[in-house]
């Protein structure tokens, strides 16, 4: 499974690494942030994409989430 | 329409509205909130500059950040951040204000101005999304920064905070250190600078946008660039709402007046509007935002933008020194003539140097 570090990022870095790695093809991935924001864009990405999201690690400040399809 | 779209749109709308009503209530004409001229009145009451017709402490500034730390702590998001190029931020925030005083507005103005009914704010804003294109541009092809670090104490997010505590301690109290030459605050007696709403409804206002604001993760160049980036369109309904809110208020007070001139705090070099905002619009992409997010994020703290608001007031006390900042129009009156207004040759340079620096850097920090 690919994972996808966004911590620290910047807007709207978060949500285009996690883009990059979706766009491959990936149907399996984990992206690691910690920012609330980053959280509610890399979700909002991945629902619309028609992913599943497993949050693996649950903080606001330091996240894990498992993306599925 | 989900629920955070909804949330995001009604902001923007209230947004709107409230700076409608801080001009009925003294603010300048369009001139509600503007990030970029109220940060410019800071750096001019604090003596950073002395150009007297815009100084004054602006409490819709320091209600912003204040707003944004207190939704912070109560979301639990308060966390002391930082260390991602800071001083390039420091440049950009500079360079940002500079597009800004060219064009007499940050982008929150300019779409105020818009539902005022100027039409120098449309040219404008034609040139702050060719700028957001352009920042998406170097987005695209792999522009970064680099990562901020958690703070291993939580100090440095308190800074930009307390000064703006502090400021609002000057304000209130209203010492006098030097009686021959005033100060440590400076207020303008004439101009934009003299006009404000009441001290109680500019900082409740500001207090109020901010933690909207830090709810909504509003950010008026990231609606464009998400919509360019990932067809996602959720903070440009902020942009719309904050449109809508003030053009019905605007309508309704009678402040309402299309045309390109007579507009009030504006001028019409439509060349130096558009790179005005041009300038905005790239660096605010970069940036990961516009000036109001990077004072929410000041809010939140975040140092990385709270050097971008420094670099602002620098940039802006600077602009006024160096003969950067356009000049508002004026119509004729009794034995003076017209205005036409604009920039001068100095601020037509520093807007031109502006874009190639911000350029330069968005062609410089990329990965691999």
């Amino acid at each position: 499974m690919e994972t996808v570090d966004v911590r620290g990022l910047s807007c709207p870095l978060p949500v285009m690494r996690t883009k990059q790695v979706i766009d491959k093809g990936a149907r399996e991935l984990l992206v690691r942030g910690n920012s609330s924001v980053s959280l509610e864009n890399v979700s909002r990405l991945a629902t619309s994409q028609g992913y599943q999201i497993n949050m693996k690690v649950n903080d606001k400040n330091n996240w894990e989430m498992e993306l599925k399809k | 329409m989900d629920r955070t779209k909804w949330f995001v749109l009604l902001t923007g709308l209230f947004i709107g509205a409230i700076a409608v009503v801080l001009v009925k209530l003294g603010n300048p004409p369009n001139m509600g909130f503007c990030i970029a001229c109220f940060e410019r009145d800071i750096a001019g009451a604090i003596g950073l500059h002395h150009a007297g017709l815009v100084q004054y402490m602006r409490p819709e500034i320091i209600g912003i950040v204040l707003g944004a730390m207190l939704t912070a702590f109560i979301g639990g998001e308060f966390k002391s951040r930082g260390g991602s190029a800071t001083l390039v931020r420091f440049v950009m925030g500079f360079f940002m204000m500079v597009g800004a005083l060219v064009f007499l507005g940050c982008p929150l103005r300019d779409i105020l101005r818009m539902a005022g009914g100027d039409y120098n704010a449309v040219v404008a804003f034609i040139g702050f999304i060719c700028g957001v294109a352009s920042g998406v541009f170097f987005l695209r092809r792999g522009f970064n920064l680099g990562s901020s670090q958690s703070s291993r104490s939580q100090l440095g997010g308190y800074i930009l905070p307390v000064i703006m505590l502090f400021f609002l301690f000057l304000l209130v109290k209203g010492t006098i250190f030097n009686p021959q030459t005033g100060g440590p605050l400076f207020f303008s007696t004439e101009g934009p600078g003299s006009m404000a709403a009441p001290l109680i409804f500019s900082l409740g206002a500001g207090l109020l946008v901010g933690f909207l604001a830090q709810r909504a993760r509003l950010c008026l160049s990231g609606g464009i660039r998400d919509y360019l980036l990932i067809k996602d369109y959720t903070l440009l309904l902020g942009f719309l709402g904050v449109f809508v809110g003030a053009l019905v208020l605007n309508i309704g007070f009678g402040f309402f007046k299309p045309g390109f001139a007579p507009q009030p705090v504006a001028h019409t070099q439509h060349l130096w509007n558009f790179l005005g905002l041009y300038l905005v619009g790239i660096t605010a992409t970069l940036l990961g935002g516009c000036p109001l997010r990077q004072l929410i994020l000041s809010g939140e703290g975040d140092t990385d933008a709270a050097t971008v608001v420094l670099g602002m007031i620098i940039g802006a006390a600077v602009c006024h020194n160096f003969m950067f900042a356009s000049s508002a129009m004026k119509a004729a009156s009794a034995g003076v003539p017209a205005v036409i207004g604009g920039p001068g040759v100095y601020g037509q340079i520093a807007c031109v140097v502006g874009i190639l620096v911000i350029a330069g850097i968005g062609y410089i920090y990329k990965e691999e």
